[in-house]
Formats: structure tokens, sequence, C-alpha cells
């Protein structure tokens, strides 16, 4: 049924009809809408649930491997400082292959402390084993949720589904919430591939000298990369049972003839878009990748669909300090070396700390490479109140 | 409470269920207390551990000893997940089965103090061991808040200048219904214990003195003796407390001095100059006393 | 596109002002984004909230910047937050004031509307939480959301009196604007 709704509420909804077992979460601005809604829901026995009130986002995390470890299917959220706080448990989690599904509402880390968006927290983890899923808006957040399950107890690795904090997550519109069958029917009951159960004895997280880490390790990897298949298996299974495009690994706008094209990720795609149909307008032949599988990160797909492109932008929400972009950087490495020479990829920042980030200066952004490479610039720097020496 | 006919509470079970050939130290007190509590338990039986000896000696791939369900993940979490294992089971209707969770020194009193809390404080049926060698043993002798007064540790090399945090008052103070203390050189009334503890529903609290030959600095085959003089001397207390109520207090009729337990370990060798203790001794004596009063031992 | 910003003070309902909008729009047929400038909110606060309307689904994330309305639930926040920004020369600002809208001295070529909320707001609801008579101007005004549909959302998000009230208020609103386009 389609609801006006804020973001954090349909996402509670969804992982509602997603039946799981165990929930655990520690109360984080801005993802504690979702938390709240979820104990609620339990509480009114909507939905049948052990729900538990930890203290503090690591003893979250703990609690959620622990009950995915005995076979409940168990879910979590947190964002920014809680996620750097159960850091360790992210990677436990993903190497003892637990398919939990986590809900990080993208803020920025202190310090100095913000508590608006942007997408550094979810970077911190991109390599710890977790597939990591970004939506577009608040119908693909609640979506991908149902896949994410889906996707995790598949292959046994744990989904992360990013959504922009407060922009999304306390963004009212409209969103269509399945009802329970439709979910039953999409997800199956959760059936674990092991267990702590005495009735067959086995154990997890071993202590694993050098002659075994580096092969768990391998087949972590591989199976990373090959989980690309599942999630565009999933993303189709979910389109014939819906009837509507979500997930996946890329989506494509406005590519055809496009001189260039803008890489991006999360929320901002929907401003890009309407630039882009403004700009086609004027004539001026702009397109967009936007990226919905972060980890593992859609390599071919992305240089299959802009092999051909001269003029690439890289906008996000993040940055590797003394580095330069992140995605950016992921970007520049589906190319080979090799080939198309006078190709530029240009890398710019916005947004960090919940910088408002307008259709102006994404036009601006595009005018600059139709000219010319960008190595590394930011959207919107206020150079004013930055003192020389430090420019 | 599931009522246990003392037979059955006083029987010392041996189920190998914590198999010989894991990789402990000679003499280790943790091993033998783990055996202990593990075939008290029964097969009907999940472990959690915490980073530590136990994990490191007992887990590596691909021989591990446990030869019921385990699960080990970090070193300050393993209440949070034993929570966590306890709600799954209930979430799924499935068991009942005896969750066990277990940590050492640091596991359960410094890093892993804010998960156990949390565990205790929502009151889930988890039976929390602590295995106590009073320092952090697997990392190279560190000290802990489990520490002695006088305890020479890597950390505390001129001797440590604190008493032991007293986790099983924190643990009745946090109002769970059952508490207790225990050494490794009595089976039966460990065994009694974790039995006890395992009928009772809700958090249960399981302290366990467990010598560490090479922390300590003895011998190995001096492991039960050390348990000994610990409660000869009124320095480890045994004890229950049930629903709030202390009960069967290990009573000491002969007392000893506790010069003759510090004399026995490498780590008190320093309070001996020329064999003449220093006022640190009589510091621990004073403990001593302290506890032989608080519980009339 | 049509983009509605409105100024409140924490505590104001100026969210919830933003999402009843929203829920009307979305009742009469139409898309709707809403969704507050974020920040640690404290009661008291200068806030602001935004609203889009249209006819297709709105994918644009940033803040209203040159919104073609205005909502001012607080008329002293005129001196203390350049509130008019980016009004657009011909949209419309209405504002919770006791004073017509000559005497607030507002320098902009938009449209300046008032209407006493706070003290409509006491009478009606017992509270000095202006939003429903707000909107219910806002709608008479404009013709943008149906009155119909605000009522069933404000009915649907605040079951009981509150909601009663709350519609109460938004009719009385209703009236004093029709009656003033009557005479004009």
């Amino acid at each position: 049924m389609l609801k006006q709704i804020e973001g954090s509420h349909a996402v509670a909804e969804v992982v509602a009809l997603c039946r799981p077992h165990v929930i655990s979460a520690y109360p984080i601005t801005p993802q504690t809408h979702i938390v709240e809604d979820l104990a609620g829901l339990v509480g009114e026995r909507h939905l049948e649930a052990e729900f538990v009130n930890v203290e503090s986002e690591f003893a979250a995390a703990s609690v959620v491997l622990g009950a995915s470890a005995a076979g409940a299917r168990a879910y979590t959220a947190t964002t920014s400082q809680g996620l750097l706080l159960m850091n360790e448990v992210i990677y436990c989690i993903a190497g003892m292959r637990l398919p939990i599904v986590m809900t990080c509402a993208n803020r920025a880390i202190s310090a100095p402390l913000n508590i608006w968006n942007d997408q550094q927290d979810s970077m911190t983890v991109r390599d710890a084993g977790w597939i990591q899923l970004f939506a577009e808006d608040n119908q693909e957040a609640a979506d991908l949720h149902m896949q994410a399950f889906k996707i995790a107890e598949q292959i046994s690795v744990p989904v992360m589904v990013c959504m922009d904090g407060f922009i999304l997550t306390h963004a009212f519109e409209p969103v269509d919430i399945p009802d329970q069958k439709e979910v039953d029917d999409f997800l199956p009951p959760f059936q674990p591939k092991a267990m702590l159960d005495p009735r067959w004895p086995r154990g997890m997280g071993l202590y694993a000298d050098p002659r075994f880490y580096m092969e768990t390790r391998y087949i972590l990897h591989r199976t990373l990369e090959k989980s690309t298949e599942a999630i565009k298996q999933v993303s189709a299974d979910f389109a014939k049972a819906f009837g509507r495009e979500s997930g996946g690994l890329i989506k494509t706008y406005k590519l055809e003839g496009a001189d260039v094209v803008i890489v991006s990720l999360g929320s901002v795609v929907g401003t890009i878009k309407d630039l882009i149909d403004q700009m086609r307008e004027e004539g001026k032949k702009v397109g967009l990748l936007q990226i919905t599988s972060y980890r593992p990160f859609p390599r071919k797909e992305l240089y299959d669909a802009l092999r051909d492109k001269m003029k690439i932008v890289v906008l996000e929400k993040c940055i590797s300090l003394g580095r330069g972009g992140i995605l950016a950087t992921d970007v520049r490495w589906s190319f080979p070396r090799a080939e198309k020479k006078d190709r530029a990829i240009s890398s710019f920042i916005g947004g960090l700390g919940g910088k408002n980030i307008t259709q102006d200066e994404l036009r601006l952004m595009v005018e600059r490479v139709e000219k010319e490479p960008v190595e590394l610039d930011f959207i919107g720097l206020n150079k004013e109140i930055i003192a020389e020496r430090d420019l | 409470m599931i009522e246990l006919s003392q037979e059955d509470l006083n029987r010392v079970e041996k189920k190998n269920l914590f198999a010989s050939g894991h990789r402990a130290c000679g003499g280790c007190g943790q091993a033998l207390a783990a055996r202990l509590v593990v075939d008290a338990a029964g097969e009907n039986t999940i472990a959690l551990m915490a980073t530590g000896c136990l994990e490191i000696f007992s887990t590596p791939y691909p021989d591990p000893s446990w030869r019921i369900p385990f699960l080990h993940s970090l070193f300050e979490n393993c209440a949070a997940v034993a929570s966590g294992v306890e709600a799954a089971y209930k979430a799924l209707k499935k068991g009942p089965v005896n969750i066990i969770a277990q940590g050492g020194d640091g596991g359960t009193a410094d890093i892993g103090f804010q998960c156990i809390s949390g565990m205790f404080e929502r009151g889930h049926d988890v039976l929390y061991v602590c295995y106590d060698n009073e320092a952090y043993m697997n990392t190279g002798v560190q000290r802990s808040s489990f520490t002695p007064l006088g305890a020479k540790t890597t950390t505390t090399p001129t001797g440590n200048r604190t008493r032991k945090k007293d986790l099983p008052q924190i643990a009745v103070d946090h109002r769970i219904p059952y508490v207790a203390t225990a050494t490794v050189d009595d089976y039966r009334d460990l065994q009694r214990k974790v039995k006890t503890a395992l009928s009772i529903e809700g958090p249960k609290y399981l302290h366990i003195l467990a010598p560490c030959p090479l922390g300590w600095g003895h011998p190995g085959d001096m492991t039960v003796m050390l348990c000994r003089l610990a409660k000869d001397t009124g320095l480890f207390p045994v004890f229950e407390v049930l629903h709030g109520k202390l009960m069967n207090v290990l009573k000491v009729p002969i007392k000893k001095p506790v010069e003759d337990y510090l004399k026995l370990q490498n780590r008190f060798r320093h309070l001996f100059k020329k064999g003449v203790p220093t006022a640190t001794v009589a510091e621990i004596q004073e403990i001593a006393d302290q506890n032989i009063e608080r519980f009339n031992i | 596109m049509i983009e509605i910003r409105i100024h409140g003070r924490g505590g104001q309902g100026n969210v919830a002002a933003a999402e009843l909008l929203a829920i009307a729009a979305f009742k009469d047929g139409k898309f709707a984004q809403a969704f507050p400038s974020f920040g640690a909110e404290r009661v008291g606060a200068p806030v602001m909230a935004f609203v889009r309307i249209d006819d297709k689904k709105i994918r644009l994330r940033e803040e209203v910047r040159f919104p073609d309305y205005l909502i001012v639930q607080d008329q002293y926040l005129l001196d203390t937050v350049p509130v008019l920004d980016g009004l657009k020369p011909n949209g419309m600002v209405l504002i919770n004031a006791d004073k017509r809208p000559e005497e607030l001295g507002l320098k902009t070529t938009a449209t300046v509307e008032t209407i006493p909320g706070t003290e409509i707001a006491i009478e009606i609801i017992g509270r000095p939480i202006p939003n429903a008579i707000m909107i219910g101007a806002f709608c008479s005004l404009t013709g943008l959301v149906s009155l119909e549909a605000v009522q069933q959302a404000i009915m649907e998000k605040f079951p009981g009196s509150v909601g009663k009230n709350n519609v109460a208020a938004l009719e009385r609103a209703h009236e004093i604007i029709q009656k003033r386009k009557e005479h004009a």
C-alpha cells in the first residue's frame, strides 16, 4: 500500500515484515526512529521478536552476532560513531559468514561532532567483507532491506543497507509498503547453514594460525566478488514479485550520447537527475551512472557502461584524508590503464557533514569538467572561513 | 528453579566434553575448571568464550577441544554474544539449552565489564563463568582489575597497588538470582555449583579461582595446593548467594597466615626481603582478616 | 513543482505542519516531499521545514532555497532570521502575526498575508501551537491542497480530541480567509 511516510518508519515497517527473530540496536541520531518504531511494533505484538535493549552499539552488534549464530534472523541499525564503535564486531560477523542485515543511516564522523549526512561512516568498513547497498530514495531503502535478507541468507554474507541520514531517514515521501503475504512469498524463512545447537555441535570463531587464516580471507574475497550474481538475481526476483526496479549493481540515467557522465551514489542522485533533465533540455548531453552495490564493487558493469565515455566525474560524500576521493579511486581502478589515455576521470567531494549540495553547484562541476579534468576538488567549500596557510 | 536431588548435585561428572589434547600449560587451573564446568553442564550446552587463554588453547583450527557447540567472537563481548544466543533461542522457541559464557579477568571485569553488566541487568538466562587467574595471562601476564594487592605482573613490576575488584559483589548488586565462588581443587563443590546455577532461570555468575603456574610463578603440580591455601588464609572466600541471601560459606576452622600462600609464588617473592616480610604482607593479611570477618569464615 | 518553506521555533509543530501538507497533497493525488532542516533542535530555537509538491515524482534532495511560498509560524522570527531569503518575487509569505501585513514593514515584492495563529490556537486548541491555523489559511489562500485532505490528514495523525480541535482551528482559519476574500 502506498503511504506518505517518513523514511525511518518505512524501513521499520518493512524490516518487521521480514520477520526478524532478534533485533538489537542502540539509539543514535538519525537512526532513532527506526529503532523506536521496531520496539513499538514488537511491544504491541505486531511483530513476534526478541528486542534486546543494549548498553552500546558494540553490544548491539555482539547480540545480533550471537543470535544469528544461534539460527535466528537478526537485524540491527546504526550510524557514524555507533558503526565505528562496533568496528571489531563488523569484521567478526563477516569473518563468521553470519547473514545479518544492518541499516546504516549514513552520517558524518567526529571530530568535530556533526550529526548530519555524509557517507564516511560506511566507507570505513568497506573492506570488512559486508555487502554494501546504497539507496537512492526511501522506496529503494525499504525495498533493499527485503532484498538484503534474501541475499545475505542465500550466500551467507552480511548486508549493510546504506541510506542517507536525515535526507532519507527523516524525509516524508510516498513509499509502497507491501503486505505480509507478499513479503513472505519473496523471503522464505531463514534456513541457517550452520548454527549453535547441541544436536549438531560445531564451533565458530576458531583460532586460525598462519596455515589457515589467509585461505579464509581468500574465500571471503572470492565470495564477495561472486556475490554480484546473487545481488542481480535477487533484484530481478524483486522486480518480478513487486513490479518495480530496485537494487542491483548499478543504474544508469540518460547515458546515451552523454559527453559528461556523473558517477555517484545515495540520495544525491535525485538532485543529479533533475539537473541532467534540465541540461539536456539546454542541449547539453549529461548522463548519470549510479552505484547501488558499492561492495562488491561492480567494476565490470561500470566499465561496460562507460567504456566509450571520455569525461567522467565522480561525486561523493566521503574522503580518504591524505589521499582523496574513495569512490573516485574505485572508479579510476575500473578502467584498464592501457587504453583510452585521453579519458578523464575527475573527482569531486561534496556534502560532507550535511552541507547542502545544490543543482547550481553541480552544474558548475559539470561545466568545469567539460573543459578540463579535475584531479580533486570540493563542492561548496567556503574558503572564507579557512586561513590562508591552510588552503 | 529445577529441583535437583542431592545425589545429582553431589555426583562428580566425567564426560570429557572438553577433550584432552588441548594446548594449555601443564597445571593450568583454567583448563581444569573448564573441563569440570562443561562436564557438569552436560551435552545440552552451548559454550561462548571471550578471547583469552581458554580460547587460544582450546579452539585452534582444526583441533578444537570442545565437544559441544561453541562460539568465540571478541575479547570484550562474550556476555553480549551470549545474550544474543539466548534471545535467539527464545525467539525461535527452541531449547531448553544451557548457555554458558566464559571469560577471564579482562573479558569479565575490565574490557568486558560493559557487556556483563548489560547481560545481568537485562536478566538473560545465561550462566557466566569467570576463570580468575588474576592477570591478563594470555598476552603475557599484565595486571588486571583482579590482580591482588602486592602481586608482580609485567605492568606492575614493583607489585600491584590496588585491591581485587569485587565482581561477585557487583554481580549480587545487579540482583541476579545466583552468585557463587569456587576453586578448582574441590571438584564436587564446583560441579555442584554449576548444576545449581543451571537449574535457576536468569543470569548466574560463577567466579572460579584458577591458578596460573606461569603467571603466578609456581610448579604445575602446585595448582591444587594453592587453591587450598587461598581458601585457608581467607584470601579467597568461597560462598553462594541465592536470591540475594548469603549461604554455604566455606568455613575454615584452622586458618593459615597469608605468608604460607604468598611464599610459594614468584609473583609475591619481592614481598620478602631475605625471608622477612615487607609491610605489604601485613596489608594482605588485613585483607584476609577482613574477608574472614565479613563472611564469618 | 511548488516549493514551500516553513519557519518557526522548535515546539511549534513545524515538522508536523510540513508532514500534514505532504499527506494532504498525497491524498489529493499529488506527489509530495517533506523534510525538516535538521539540527539539534531545542524548544524555542529557530527551525525550518520544507515541502515540495508536484504532479510527478520528486527527486530533488536540496533544501528549498527559492520557495514559492513561505509560512512563518512566529512573527518574532522576522527580526532574527532572514526568513525572506530566496522567496520568489511573485511568491507569497503567510505570517502568524496579530498585525496587518502593512504593519510589519517587510521589504518584498511578494504578497504578504497575516493571521493571528497563536491567539486562535489558544482559543480553540488551548495551546499556542499555530500550525493547523497556518495550514488552514495557507490552503485557503493558495488552493494548493484541499481542505478536506488536510482535515483527513489531521484526524489520521492526531486521533481523538487533539485531532478534532486542530480540525476546528483549521476550519476557523479557512473561514477567516474566505471572509477576507469576500470583503476584498
